[in-house]
């Protein structure tokens, strides 16, 4: 077995509650909901209106003409939240060794996909002849991981994960095992995700699971999701060469877990995510009374909030009345195969500050949902142990754990 | 060489390098423009944009100056406008 342990170093973070960290850390631990009337697409014959839009992004101040023409906006969160993370982590790659050694992770669910609305209105509507010359690198789904090795130079394992909304924390998930085996000595890993695109909302909206009030996680009267967009990075390192380099350090990653339902396309089980919560805390080598606290996938749909408050309840038993539950989703939105990356953000700071970020929108506890959520005011609580779970359509789980440093 | 084109040229390569058009002349070595690969790319989408044309892969990169440059966007243009022609007379 491995002693080697894997500690985050870095945090970066573009999303609705903000567009750096320092933005995000003061508006989650307010409490405050980014979802907001839609301003980016044109939802007059949309049954939903909201969403969690990323505002105030200025792509041509943060990049150059030829990496605009390479980077759609999925890719530009990822490499600006890269970017935030490694100069809030400080590393440095001052030899052709570290470099070697250093993994870039990152995912998405559908990449540039929801991007093509343009091009294909242009082809089909328009007539026109011919697409710009980059709409295939630019859309392909490992266009920021490929961007952020490219930039940094890092060159160790580098690849993309896309499982939906588990994509992040898969990603995640995978660079810490990296890590911790010896397959790499630091990470470049989160995700992003861009949702908001006519032909994608019209999707989501034939799928009758989004929201026209706002997101209510585990709320009585919640009405179901909320789409966001965004992208979050973390910097991982192993502990000893983290500890070396004076880094700062935010809280270690300790577990991840992942299992597949086996079950139905979007109808979560139950047994999945207990699996995924209990492989994630063997893997931690923690025993569930450690955990404080929950950062749940916590969408406000009807079904995947009772499925999850019975999970929470069935693996941590008695303890579970002791486990301080919210879903940041509230504020953030949903931001698919970001989510993961932007709530272990969430995670590791409530971590570190000593503070859990509240449930926002929270009206009424709903029998069926019996877990201690943190009803729209964050908590002042130290705690030892958080987990973070990420359910996705088709299945598929994948939680991780995080441990106060 | 037809004036029209060759500014006209000049005028979508200086918008697309961002430099000023008074720089670059029919002259011009197309290696001293500083473009790499994916520069090349992109400015052959934009003339053939400005031109309404479509360039053909094996002339895409041909090219060693400007010159020769606006000598086969108008071989090009007066092809198509023959074709177009051709096809009038059909109908």
């Amino acid at each position: 077995m491995s002693t080697r342990r894997v500690v985050v170093t870095g945090l970066g973070v573009v999303c609705a509650l903000g567009n750096d960290v320092a933005a995000f850390e003061r508006n989650l631990f307010e409490g405050r909901s980014a979802i907001s009337p839609i301003e980016s697409v044109n939802v007059s014959t949309m049954r939903f209106k909201k969403a969690a839009e990323v505002r105030g992004f200025e792509p041509s101040e943060l990049f150059e003409k030829q990496e605009l023409s390479i980077l759609k906006r999925f890719s530009q969160f990822a490499v600006t939240a890269s970017r935030e993370a490694i100069s809030d982590s400080g590393i440095e790659w001052a030899d052709e060794e570290s470099r070697r050694r250093t993994a870039v992770v990152t995912a998405t669910g559908a990449g540039g996909l929801t991007d093509l609305d343009d091009q294909y209105e242009n082809i089909f509507r328009h007539n026109k002849p011919r697409t710009p010359p980059m709409v295939v690198p630019q859309s392909m789904a490992n266009a920021a991981a490929s961007f952020i090795s490219m930039e940094t130079g890092a060159c160790g394992p580098t690849y993309t994960v896309s499982t939906a909304c588990s994509s992040s924390n898969h990603a995640i998930g995978l660079a810490f095992h990296s890590i911790r085996s010896g397959a790499a000595d630091a990470a470049i890993t989160g995700g992003s995700e861009t949702p908001i695109s006519y032909t994608n909302l019209k999707a989501w909206e034939a799928l009758r699971v989004v929201s026209n009030d706002t997101c209510r996680p585990f709320s009585k009267d919640r009405s179901g999701m909320v789409l966001g967009e965004g992208g979050a990075i973390l910097i991982l390192e192993e502990m000893e060469s983290a500890k070396v380099r004076g880094a700062k350090i935010y809280a270690e990653i300790c577990g991840f877990g992942m299992t597949a339902d086996a079950h139905h396309i979007t109808m979560p089980s139950v047994d999945g995510p207990v699996r995924a919560i209990r492989n994630a805390l063997d893997d931690a080598g923690l025993e569930p009374e450690m955990v404080g606290y929950v950062n749940a996938h916590g969408t406000a749909t009807a079904a995947n909030d009772v499925m999850e408050s019975k999970a929470i309840r069935e693996v941590f038993g008695d303890h579970a009345s002791k486990v301080a539950v919210s879903s940041t989703k509230s504020m953030h939105g949903h931001t698919l195969g970001a989510a993961g990356a932007i709530e272990a953000v969430a995670t590791v700071l409530a971590i570190d500050r000593g503070i859990l970020p509240p449930n926002a929108n929270f009206n009424e506890p709903d029998p069926e949902c019996d877990v201690d959520v943190i009803a729209n005011e964050a908590r002042e609580v130290s705690v030892d142990a958080a987990v973070s779970n990420s359910f996705a359509f088709g299945g598929l789980n994948a939680v991780l754990v995080f441990r106060r440093f | 060489m037809n004036s029209y084109i060759a500014e006209k040229t000049i005028s979508v390569i200086a918008d697309f390098k961002e430099i000023d058009k008074d720089t670059i002349s029919v002259e011009t070595k197309l290696v001293n423009l500083e473009m790499d690969s994916l520069d090349a790319l992109n400015l052959v989408f934009e003339l053939e944009e400005a031109f309404d044309i479509t360039i053909p892969d094996e002339q895409a990169f041909e090219t060693k100056t400007v010159g020769e440059m606006v000598s086969g966007i108008e071989n090009l243009i007066e092809m198509k406008e023959n074709e177009d022609a051709g096809n009038g007379e059909e109908e």
